[in-house]
């Protein structure tokens, strides 16, 4: 059963393999510096608790059970979105179920099939850290097999959990409905792990005045984080293992656990599987009740038809997929912590801070706005045209323009980016108590960047796209997602570059007195350089893209 | 009037069609025949702008569509043979952004759309979201979609697949008198009792190639098969039935 996806993905390695060898140099190199970053991250962390005596040791399982305490959140909501698609949804499924095949291998190859789509993100930032462990602790030549040991159960638990939940979600509503359910449920529980971790201000845990005595924090590390998941019976046997500690109950609770699991969970399957599969057969209901036409009809009312129904079009899918726009409330609520790690910076909080050090805060908070505007466009402008995918027959057999086309997913994409770009800029710069200059500097280049970053998003879309893919926030993630992103972030390098010449002149100016006038000619200099630059990469790629509509075959 | 010269189209070393010569005048309904992979679909698609061809021209009402793509397509009622519609867009909503990308709004659409889904008998579903519509109606929604804007020129690709017995008739029907207020239809269909009752003319494809094209009379003469039918003609044109095949799957 599993054949088929196995040669499936054999064959598109071959594919890319056999296709431009930039790109698998390219992937490559971004695989390696963002594990080289990990690991060196984690080595350094794991190099200094081993140097502390007594506690450093603690500190370090403790840390590792956090890991994966929260590496097990993400892996039981992942595969509970996973298992909607391979259990219910996927399109093999009618040829499986209509075979002669037993309901313990339909599960036990679909439930391998959830544990790889679900966890290999979190398999590959596993590894770079236990790496670290490993190394640090001296773990030896059979470390990665106890490692993998480990591993392996951990990842089955949330995968068997998962899909009994979703079996039982299934049982209860129409797939369909499932996963939109489970887009919200999933999008809310991130919410509030976010909105949790980021308001208790972790930052504060580093303070030694935060405990009382040694004696409180020595039981605060001693304490297991969660003694009934999988997460620390995992940790307890890698630091067992690296520690020297004979104790067999962490292994053997896990190796008792996933077995009897998957049994408990092929027994529910076989129970409930064939009512579920057939409930997720039912076609969605929807009578609908939003209507986007008045409001937004009337602004685009000197819009042309075509253009005006085109984005009309696109507004209406997008608001009316969950999936979609339950993102803009993760959004929001990244863009509130934001704000409130600005707000939380220890600037205005008694003393007379520096002018300087304001000054440099506001320029730095513009590269880091205009990251976060990089990430915003690759999520949501990114994926415009690959979305058209199937539907690309009927616009192109009609008399639609292509470059009206692109230029109505251009502004759909760039008006909210705008808005929100402006929306970080002046409100952080406020909470800064920037000066005038900085805070016109920062609207203006950020203006001109968000022009370019979106265009650079829909043009990378255009130019790799992804006809294939049915889930918008899958898009992004392909090669043409990457290069983008590189792209516009050598973009913002260069922006920041350029500017930072105008802004040294303004901090020497004030620093020994001057008027602003004198440094107009290096303002103006690096203004022009700055819109030319940005108009550049707006016009350019728009119009490669263009040309790849144009000539692009269905 | 749709005109094709010499049209060709290669994948690689793959020839899918292989200078096709054909011309079909206003008022006529031309049948396309062939077996699976003779290059009906890529014809058909190339026609309707999707893909280019490796060389020669399309003309559609007189003009070149490589050449102005957007006056000859204004002419065209393009329906392929998978009705793949946005989701999460009404019937309604969906015909209305049809029109539009002809460049035709206001109350005369909202007439003809009401119109065409009361005809396909969609009118009870125009504000459910497509999602919920089964294969058959989307077909009827996208043939719907194909005339909203009362093209010259109908192109469609396997227009019966899905269709009930009702639709089906209502369909031809359709077809005959568009052609016979001046319209023209080329249509590919596998279903060759459609293709004899309903078409002025037809085409065999094979290989990428017409084989024979004419009235039925003239395809016969062609083939020097005046005492056969179409079914027996298509087989005999497109490599027949190897029936010794049938023995070695059915026998035990």
């Amino acid at each position: 059963m599993l054949t088929p996806k196995w040669r499936s993905a054999l064959a598109r390695l071959r594919e890319e393999q056999s296709g431009s060898g930039a790109r698998a140099v390219l992937l490559g190199l971004v695989a390696l510096v963002f594990w080289v970053g990990v690991f060196g991250i984690a080595y350094r962390v794991l190099r200094y608790f081993r140097g502390v005596e007594d506690i450093g040791n603690l500190i370090a399982a403790k840390v590792l059970g956090i890991i994966l305490l929260a590496f097990l959140s993400i892996l039981l909501l992942s595969n509970i979105i996973t298992a909607l698609s391979t259990f219910f949804l996927a399109k093999d499924l009618d040829l499986l179920v209509a075979a002669p095949i037993s309901q313990s291998r339909l599960y036990a190859a679909k439930l391998m099939e959830t544990v790889v789509h679900s966890s290999w993100m979190v398999a590959l930032l596993a590894l770079p850290i236990f790496t670290a462990y490993g190394i640090v602790y001296g773990g030896g030549f059979l470390f990665p097999v106890v490692a993998l040991a480990a591993f392996v159960p951990y990842l089955i638990l949330p995968a068997v959990v998962g899909t009994a939940f979703t079996l039982i979600l299934v049982n209860i509503f129409p797939a369909r409905r499932t996963r939109e359910l489970l887009g919200l449920v999933a999008t809310g529980a991130l919410v509030v792990v976010l909105m949790i971790l980021r308001f208790l201000r972790p930052e504060r845990l580093a303070q030694p005045e935060g405990f009382k005595n040694l004696v409180d924090y020595l039981a605060v590390l001693r304490t297991p984080t969660s003694p009934f998941l999988p997460s620390e019976w995992t940790a307890s046997i890698i630091m067992n293992w690296l520690l020297r500690v004979a104790d067999p109950w962490p292994i053997a609770k896990l190796w008792l656990a996933a077995p009897l699991a998957g049994l408990l969970g092929a027994l529910l399957h076989r129970r409930l599987y064939h009512l579920g599969f057939s409930k997720a057969q039912e076609g969605a209901e929807r009578k609908l009740r939003r209507v986007i036409r008045g409001p937004v009809s009337g602004i685009l009312s000197a819009v042309s038809p075509s253009k005006r129904e085109f984005i009309l079009k696109d507004l209406r899918l997008f608001f009316r997929d969950n999936t979609q726009w339950s993102q803009l409330i993760l959004l929001a609520v990244l863009l509130l912590v934001y704000l409130f790690n600005i707000k939380s910076l220890p600037l205005h909080s008694g003393e007379q801070v520096p002018f300087r050090l304001i000054t440099m805060i506001s320029f730095l908070n513009l590269d880091l706005a205009g990251f976060v505007l990089a990430a915003v466009a690759a999520r949501f402008v990114f994926p415009g045209i690959s979305l058209e995918g199937r539907q690309m027959w009927l616009l192109r057999s009609s008399p639609l323009d292509p470059s009206a086309m692109l230029w109505s997913k251009y502004w759909i994409g760039t008006v909210p980016l705008l808005v929100l770009a402006l929306m970080i800029t002046v409100f952080t710069n406020w909470l800064l108590h920037a000066s005038t200059f900085m805070m016109a500097v920062a609207v203006g280049t950020i203006v001109l960047y968000t022009l370019a970053a979106s265009a650079l998003a829909l043009s990378f879309g255009a130019i790799y796209p992804q006809f294939g893919s049915e889930n918008a926030a899958q898009i992004p993630t392909s090669f043409g997602g990457l290069v983008y992103m590189m792209s516009t972030l050598s973009l913002l390098t260069a922006i920041i570059m350029i500017e930072a010449t105008p802004v040294m002149a303004y901090l020497r100016m004030d620093r020994y007195g001057g008027q602003l006038r004198e440094i107009l000619p290096e303002l103006a200099a690096s203004a022009l350089l700055i819109i030319g630059i940005c108009l550049t990469a707006t016009f350019v790629p728009l119009r490669m893209a263009l040309q790849r509509i144009e000539m692009m075959e269905w | 009037m749709i005109r094709l010269v010499h049209l060709t189209k290669r994948y690689g070393k793959f020839t899918a069609v292989d200078d096709i010569h054909l011309e079909v005048p206003s008022g006529e309904l031309f049948g396309f025949l062939g077996p699976n992979g003779a290059g009906k679909t890529t014809t058909f698609r190339m026609i309707a702008g999707i893909l280019r061809p490796t060389s020669g021209t399309v003309e559609i009402g007189g003009i070149d569509v490589a050449q102005r793509p957007l006056d000859a397509k204004s002419r065209l009622g393009f329906i392929p043979d998978r009705p793949f519609v946005y989701d999460k867009l009404t019937g309604g909503e969906f015909l209305r952004f049809a029109a539009a990308l002809y460049g035709q709004q206001g109350p005369a659409v909202e007439r003809r759309i009401d119109e065409l889904l009361e005809v396909f008998e969609l009118d009870r579903w125009k504000d459910e979201l497509t999602e919920s519509y089964s294969h058959g109606m989307r077909q009827k929604l996208i043939i719907s979609g194909a005339l909203v804007h009362r093209p010259e020129v109908i192109v469609v690709d396997e227009p019966m697949v899905g269709l009930d017995p009702k639709s089906a008739r209502l369909l031809k029907d359709l077809f005959r008198q568009f052609v016979d207020r001046g319209g023209t239809v080329l249509m590919s269909t596998h279903t060759l009792e459609v293709a004899e009752t309903m078409c002025d003319r037809i085409a065999i494809v094979h290989g990428g190639k017409i084989v024979a094209h004419g009235t039925m009379a003239q395809v016969q003469q062609q083939t020097s098969s005046e005492h056969l039918g179409l079914e027996e003609l298509f087989l005999k044109l497109t490599g027949g039935l190897k029936e010794h095949q049938l023995d070695t799957i059915l026998d035990n």
